[in-house]
C-alpha cells in the first residue's frame, strides 16, 4: 500500500514536473512554429484567464450575475497607466516624470483599489439578484468606462477618449519586459518575458482560487449560491461574505489590468467596453461555471480561438472557392458566434463543468424527458 | 429549571395585516417546548422573528441572559439559536457531509489569508469541522449519505440532514418549523425518537407542529397562537381541555 502510495506521488510528481516543462517552453515552440505574434496571443490568453477565475468567483461560486466585470480590469489598467506615465504631470506637475514605481507596489495596490470598487459596486446591490443584479452591474460597467472617457476636464486624470500613451512598460527591478534579454548566452525575446510573468501570475491566481474554494470562505459563497436564507440560518453573515466575493473577483481583475496597461503601454476607454464583460462571462460560462479547469480552459479558447479564425478564414476561402468572399474580419466572429451557439446546445454546463453542475443539467434533463413522456402517454 | 429564552410583547405587521400582536413566552432551559396554532395563526412569523429573518415591530426577546439583536440571523445563530425549515432549505447540489461543514460557520473563524496560506491552525481548524460534520451525521443515522448530493437525498433523510446543519451550529435552543410536516408514520415515528435523545443529551428544543398528537406525546409545555396572539400557554393536558384552544382550532359550538 505504502509503496503504491509513493508511486502514485512520483507519478504525480513526474507529471508536475511535465506540465511545468511544456509551460516554459511552450512561447518559443510557438514563435518558432507559428512567429512572435501568437506568442502576443497567448499573454493576452493568459490575462483572460485571470480575468475569467476573477469573474469566476463571483458568478460561478457565489452566483452572483455580474456584467460589468471589465470595470475592474478598467480600474486597474488606468491605475497602472496614471501612476506608471507622465500624463498625470500635466495636472500635477510635481508629479513629473511620473511616479514608477515598482511592480510589487504597483500591482498590489491595483488589486487594492480594484477590490474597493468591487465592494462600492457590491454594497447597493447586496439585496438583488438574477436579472436585476445584472442589470445593476451592467450599468456599473457603463458608469466606469464613461468617466474614463470624460475624466479629461476639469482635472484631466484619464485624458478622455485618446487615452494614455507613453506608459513605461513593466519592468522588475532593472529589467524592462518588453525588451529582450540575454540569459545565458541566447536572447529571450520582451514578449516571451511578458508570458513568464503573466504565467506567474495566472498560476499564483490560480492557487489562489483553488485554495479558496476548499475553504470555509468556499463553502459559504457556494451555500449563499444555493440557498440565501438557509445560509443566513446557518450563521453566515450574507452581508460580508457577498462583499468578499466582490472584492476577491474584482482585486483579480485589478491585477490583470495592471499587468495589461504595461503590456500595452496604452490604455483608452474602449478596451473597457461591455462587449469585454460579456466575453469573460462567456469564458466562464463556456468553459465550467464553478468549476476552475474549465474556465481556464474557456479562457485559453475564447481568447486564442478568435485568432485562429482571423489566420485561417482568408486562406481556407482562396482554396475553397479560388477567391476571398468574405472579409476575414467579420466573417471570424460569424463563426465564433456560431461556436458559442453550438456550444451552449450540446453541453449547456460548459466544455468542463464542475462534477456538480453537470448532474444537475443532466437531471433537468431527464426531468424533461419524463414530462414530455407523460404527455405523450397521456394524448 | 433556568429561563433560556423569553420573549415579551413580540409584534409583527405585513402592511395592514398584524401577524403577531403583543406575543410572550419563556422557554425554559432542557425542555421541549411546543407552539401549535391554526394555519396562519403566526407560528412560523413568530419563527422567523425568533430566528432573525424578519425583524420585530414591537418587543425583545432576552436570550441565555442577553438581548437578541433581532433582524441579524447570524448574530443569533451565533448567540445559540438554531433552525430548520417548514419547507426544507438545503443547499441542494452540495453533498450531506458539506451541508453539515457550512453549519460549523459561525464556531470557526478562518477567513482568506487562513485558506489562502493553510497554516496549521487553519488545517486544524478544517480537520474538527470535518470530524463534527461527520459526528453529526452519524448522531442523525445519515453517515452512509455523507458523500451524496442533499438533493438526493430521500425527504426524510433531508430532515434529518437538515437538523444535523442546525446542530452543527452548536445551539442551546434548536427551533424545528414542523419537522414532521409531509412525512409518513415511519418517518414520523424515527424523527420523534430522534428529538427524544436530542433532548436526553440536553438540547432544549422549540417545535411547531401541526400533528398535534405528536407535540401531546412530545412537549413539556404548549403554546397555542390564534390569529397572531397567543391564547394558552400550559402542559399539553391542560391545554388539551382549555375551551379558548377548542374554540379555535374546531369552532365555537364545540367550546
Amino acid at each position: 500500500m505504502i509503496a503504491d502510495w509513493r508511486k502514485d506521488r512520483q507519478v504525480v510528481r513526474a507529471g508536475i514536473g511535465l506540465f511545468a516543462l511544456a509551460l516554459a517552453v511552450l512561447p518559443f515552440v510557438v514563435s518558432a512554429s507559428f512567429g512572435n505574434s501568437w506568442v502576443r496571443v497567448l499573454d493576452f490568453a493568459l490575462l483572460y484567464i485571470m480575468l475569467a477565475l476573477g469573474l469566476n468567483i463571483v458568478v460561478g461560486f457565489a452566483g452572483l450575475l455580474d456584467l460589468g466585470y471589465i470595470a475592474f480590469y478598467a480600474v486597474g489598467a488606468y491605475l497602472y497607466a496614471v501612476l506608471s506615465s507622465p500624463h498625470l504631470a500635466g495636472a500635477f506637475p510635481s508629479l513629473a516624470p511620473g511616479l514608477a514605481w515598482p511592480i510589487w507596489v504597483i500591482l498590489p495596490l491595483g488589486a487594492l483599489v480594484a477590490g474597493l470598487f468591487g465592494i462600492l459596486l457590491g454594497a447597493p446591490t447586496l439585496r438583488l439578484r438574477g436579472d436585476y443584479l445584472a442589470i445593476v452591474t451592467l450599468g456599473f460597467g457603463e458608469i466606469i468606462r464613461i468617466f474614463l472617457n470624460n475624466l479629461n476636464a476639469p482635472i484631466n486624470l484619464t485624458n478622455g477618449p485618446q487615452g494614455i500613451t507613453g506608459i513605461a512598460p513593466l519592468h522588475i527591478g532593472g529589467v524592462v519586459l518588453g525588451r529582450g534579454q540575454d540569459i545565458l548566452g541566447f536572447t529571450v525575446p520582451g514578449i516571451h518575458l511578458y508570458y513568464y510573468l503573466f504565467l506567474l501570475l495566472a498560476l499564483g491566481i490560480v492557487f489562489v482560487t483553488v485554495r479558496l474554494e476548499d475553504s470555509r470562505i468556499g463553502r459559504s459563497w457556494v451555500a449563499i449560491r444555493e440557498d440565501e436564507i438557509a445560509a443566513k440560518a446557518c450563521g453566515i453573515n450574507t452581508r460580508n461574505v457577498k462583499l468578499l466575493a466582490f472584492a476577491m473577483g474584482a482585486s483579480f481583475g485589478g491585477v490583470a489590468g495592471g499587468l495589461f496597461a504595461g503590456f500595452q503601454e496604452f490604455v483608452s476607454p474602449e478596451s473597457f467596453s461591455l462587449t469585454e464583460s460579456v466575453m469573460v462571462l462567456c469564458m466562464v460560462v463556456l468553459g465550467g461555471m464553478g468549476n476552475i479547469g474549465g474556465v481556464i480552459l474557456g479562457g485559453l479558447l475564447l481568447s486564442v480561438l478568435p485568432e485562429i479564425l482571423r489566420w485561417g478564414a482568408a486562406p481556407v476561402q482562396q482554396a475553397l472557392f479560388g477567391r476571398v468572399l468574405l472579409d476575414p474580419e467579420s466573417l471570424r466572429m460569424l463563426l465564433f458566434g456560431l461556436a458559442l451557439i453550438l456550444v451552449m446546445l450540446y453541453r449547456p454546463a460548459g466544455l468542463w463543468p464542475s462534477a456538480v453542475r453537470r448532474r444537475e443539467f443532466e437531471e433537468a434533463a431527464e426531468e424533461e424527458k419524463e414530462i414530455v413522456g407523460l404527455e405523450e402517454g397521456s394524448a | 429549571m433556568t429561563i433560556l429564552l423569553e420573549a415579551r410583547g413580540i409584534g409583527k405587521n405585513f402592511g395592514g395585516v398584524q401577524a403577531l400582536r403583543d406575543v410572550s413566552l419563556t422557554i425554559r432551559r432542557g425542555e421541549i417546548y411546543g407552539l401549535i396554532g391554526p394555519n396562519g395563526a403566526g407560528k412560523t412569523t413568530f419563527f422567523n422573528v425568533l430566528t432573525g429573518l424578519y425583524s420585530a415591530d414591537s418587543g425583545q426577546v432576552d436570550f441565555d441572559g442577553r438581548r437578541l439583536n433581532l433582524g441579524a440571523p447570524h448574530e443569533v445563530v451565533k448567540a445559540g439559536i438554531a433552525r430548520t425549515f417548514q419547507n426544507i432549505r438545503l443547499f441542494a447540489n452540495m453533498s450531506a457531509l458539506e451541508n453539515v461543514m457550512v453549519g460549523c460557520h459561525s464556531r470557526s473563524r478562518a477567513a482568506v489569508i487562513g485558506a489562502v496560506l493553510r497554516d496549521r491552525k487553519t488545517r486544524e481548524e478544517e480537520a474538527r469541522i470535518l470530524r463534527r460534520a461527520r459526528d453529526l451525521l452519524r448522531y442523525v443515522g445519515i453517515e452512509s449519505r455523507a458523500f451524496d448530493l442533499a438533493r438526493h437525498l430521500s425527504y426524510g433523510d433531508q430532515r434529518r440532514l437538515e437538523i444535523a446543519r442546525a446542530l452543527a451550529t452548536e445551539p442551546k435552543l434548536l427551533a424545528l418549523d414542523e419537522p414532521a410536516a409531509g412525512m409518513n408514520a415511519t418517518e414520523t415515528a424515527a424523527l420523534k425518537s430522534l428529538i427524544g435523545a436530542l433532548r436526553r443529551d440536553g438540547s432544549t428544543i422549540l417545535l411547531i407542529e401541526h400533528d398535534v398528537k405528536l407535540v401531546m406525546g412530545l412537549c413539556d409545555r404548549v403554546a397555542v397562537l390564534d390569529y397572531g396572539e397567543k391564547i394558552a400557554e400550559d402542559v399539553p393536558a391542560a391545554v388539551r381541555k382549555n375551551p379558548k384552544v377548542i374554540e379555535a382550532y374546531l369552532g365555537a359550538a364545540h367550546a
